[in-house]
């Protein structure tokens, strides 16, 4: 799959606002700004940006308790996630769920989940209505390797492969599970290997590469949208950040902080921008226009009203509030 | 009005529902080409095609999940969990995801899903295949439980959890199934949600009750007609429960006895019997007391069985008992 450079550039300013975006959080976490967990994707950002950009805005998304990125890429508002993130009425979930917790029914993201696996079979559902009402949506589930070992994820291929149903599963897979590696909480050391078992096909690609991640994902959802079933797509990867915020990250050498800041994905597509003949003024303005957003919404988010104890019992119960 | 078994009227509401809004699916273990474990999706696969007529692996999480995310994005699926007990399977899915959506969507997202499921207390089925745990799901915020006790009830009922915008488990009494009743003709007449029956309406004692148990307080009700006259109240929709009416109801009589097939610790009765205490201290001249189930698992034999549920006469001794403990 070709690229244009402006086509590039866009997948760069996607990874860029995720990078930013969470940096920033990261900092008013440390800072005490933020309550609760947060738990960052820096390092991934490939991943979501890739996987997205080959989306429409009908297409539907489920992610995980790592999800900013995937929100961001397929384009949930920056201003509407800080302000969930810290708590505001403005905020996506009106500022009472947080950070796992992110959904936008205009973009297709049905939400980040707190649930390891808990997405899955909502998005097979979303893949499956697309089916009966004849659309030609597609469906993307997000999720780690850790979720590989949830019965879900089973039955969700199993039902997927089945019903050829227009479903791509995206593996992250940065080889740790909270502080647990791959190694010891998984059979296979290749995730993709289960497709093999379910007849769908699997691909394992790097997902550091942001146009090998793209190529990989158009394939997968052409094949979706062409009515063709469900693919099991594994990007390998690497979070830098700890599995949430405060993380001291013990488990992790510095031989493997090192070889893998070197496999740094922004770092890595900038080379590339540069390879692609785009000029490194726009991608510097691209930079500089990302960080003004996000440090506009950011203090839009701060100065906002916090979510009002009357407000909690919205929405518990459709047209009870 | 026609004359239908148990089972029948869920199969017609089931029917009417997916003639009237193409977004209506069914999806479940055995509910397309065998009619459902227990015959209740008969026919639909027929009638409505196999796109809308699912049948599905085992596999309860995923099949309650997907219909959620199938909720999410247009259909409004009814998705068969086959027994209660396999909810358990599914929790997940039911108590983390469907219940809260709406929450944490903050109102972006609905989810206009059903689950049925079939409680098979009072068949012999055992420990695994017989428990009420309704208040399992009434424990959740965001889920609507409803549960009807005969062929009108279980139909109406039925039909307005589809037409709700938020996701209901409606529980049906295998005991029942082939138990006979009035039911209207016509395909809008429901039976709306939070709204509990008043069986028989009585002056000395309420009998709140639920699910499999209601018949059996009415033949306590009946044998004692000459003694104490009974207001029976059939709960019909355990959450949100019509605490309205039986607030008055209680007010009126000043007694109250709770029936229900589940343990008597931490179940719905509980929260029933808390709820009157709160509200009509002055007015009740007896202590509240539960007749339920004693604490331990379902047993299959059949005069085991029989011993574990409440009866009528046990029933009726509670009734008795409320009445001649109580000051008048
Ligand atoms: C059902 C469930 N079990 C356990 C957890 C706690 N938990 C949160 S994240 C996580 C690890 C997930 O690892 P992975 O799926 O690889 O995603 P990653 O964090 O690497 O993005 C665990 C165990 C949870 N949230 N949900």
């Amino acid at each position: 799959m070709t690229v244009s450079a402006d086509q590039a550039l866009d997948l760069y300013r996607v990874m860029a606002t995720i990078r930013v975006f969470e940096t920033t959080a990261g900092s008013l976490f440390a800072a005490g700004e933020l309550p609760g967990f947060i738990h960052l994707s820096s390092g991934q950002e490939a991943v979501a940006a890739g996987v997205c950009s080959v989306l429409r805005r009908d297409d539907a998304l489920t992610t995980t308790h790592r999800g900013h990125g995937h929100c961001i890429a397929k384009g949930g508002k920056v201003f509407g996630m800080l302000a969930e993130l810290y708590g505001r009425a403005a905020g996506y979930g009106k500022g009472r769920s947080g950070s796992m917790h992110i959904a936008d029914s205009s973009a297709g993201i049905l939400g980040a989940n707190a649930i390891v696996g808990g997405g899955l079979p909502m998005a097979l559902g979303a893949a499956w209505s697309a089916q009966v009402r004849g659309e030609d949506r597609v469906a993307v589930a997000f999720f780690g390797d850790g979720a590989v070992a949830e019965g879900v994820f089973h039955e969700t291929l199993n039902l997927a492969a089945l019903w050829r149903l227009p479903l791509v599963l995206v593996c992250e897979n940065n080889r740790v599970a909270e502080m647990t590696p791959s190694s010891v909480h998984l059979a296979t050391t290749r995730v993709a290997d289960f497709a093999g078992p379910y007849a769908i096909p699997g691909a394992t690609v790097d997902g550091n590469d942001v146009l090998v991640v793209r190529d990989a994902a158009a394939t997968a959802v052409a094949r979706a949208r062409a009515g063709e079933g469900p693919t099991l797509l594994e990007c390998e990867t690497h979070r830098i950040r700890g599995h949430f915020e405060g993380d001291p990250l013990r488990y992790r050498s510095a031989e493997e902080t090192a070889a893998w800041a070197a496999r740094d994905p922004l770092v890595l597509f900038r080379a590339r921008l540069a390879e692609l003949g785009v000029p490194s003024a726009r991608v510097e303005a691209v930079d500089t226009e990302v960080a003004a957003e996000v440090r506009d919404a950011a203090a839009a988010a701060a100065a906002a009203a916090p979510a009002p104890v009357s407000s909690l019992l919205d929405d518990v119960r459709p047209g009870v509030s | 009005m026609a004359r239908l078994k148990y089972w029948q009227a869920i199969n017609q509401a089931l029917r009417e529902e997916m003639a009237r809004d193409e977004a209506v699916c069914v999806l479940g273990e055995d509910v397309g080409a065998p009619g459902g474990p227990f015959g209740a999706t008969k026919g639909l696969l027929d009638e409505f095609g196999a796109a809308r007529v699912r049948d599905t692996p085992i596999s309860e999480a995923t099949i309650v999940g997907a219909a959620l995310g199938a909720s999410m994005t247009g259909l409004r699926p009814v998705v068969e969990v086959m027994f209660l007990d396999f909810m358990t399977v599914a929790m997940d899915q039911v108590v983390n995801q469907a219940a809260k959506v709406g929450y944490m969507s903050g109102g972006h997202y609905r989810a206009p899903m059903v689950v049925r499921t079939i409680c098979a207390s009072g068949r012999n089925t055992g420990p695994q295949h017989a428990q009420n745990l309704e208040a399992w799901l009434a424990h959740v915020p965001g889920l609507t439980v409803v549960w009807g006790s005969n062929p009108a009830d279980a139909r109406g009922l039925l039909k307005s959890a589809i037409r709700d915008d938020g996701p209901v488990v409606v529980i049906e009494s295998l005991a029942e199934w082939s138990r006979r009743g009035e039911v209207a003709d016509d395909p809008d007449a429901l039976v709306p949600i939070g709204v509990a029956a008043v069986r028989r309406p009585g002056t000395d004692v309420t009998v709140v009750t639920w699910g499999g148990a209601v018949h059996r307080v009415d033949a306590a009700a009946a044998a004692l007609a000459d003694e104490v006259d009974v207001e029976v109240i059939d709960l019909r929709t355990i959450s949100p429960w019509d605490r309205a009416t039986v607030l008055e109801s209680v007010r009126r009589t000043g007694r109250l006895v709770v029936v229900h097939d589940a343990v008597a610790a931490f179940g719905a009765g509980a929260e029933i019997a808390a709820t009157v205490a709160e509200h009509c201290f002055g007015d009740l001249r007896a202590p509240v007391t539960r007749v339920a189930a004693p604490f331990a698992p379902s047993p299959f034999p059949p005069q085991l069985e029989a011993a574990y549920l409440p009866q009528p006469g046990t029933i009726a001794d509670a009734i008795r008992a409320s009445v001649l403990q109580g000051v008048r």
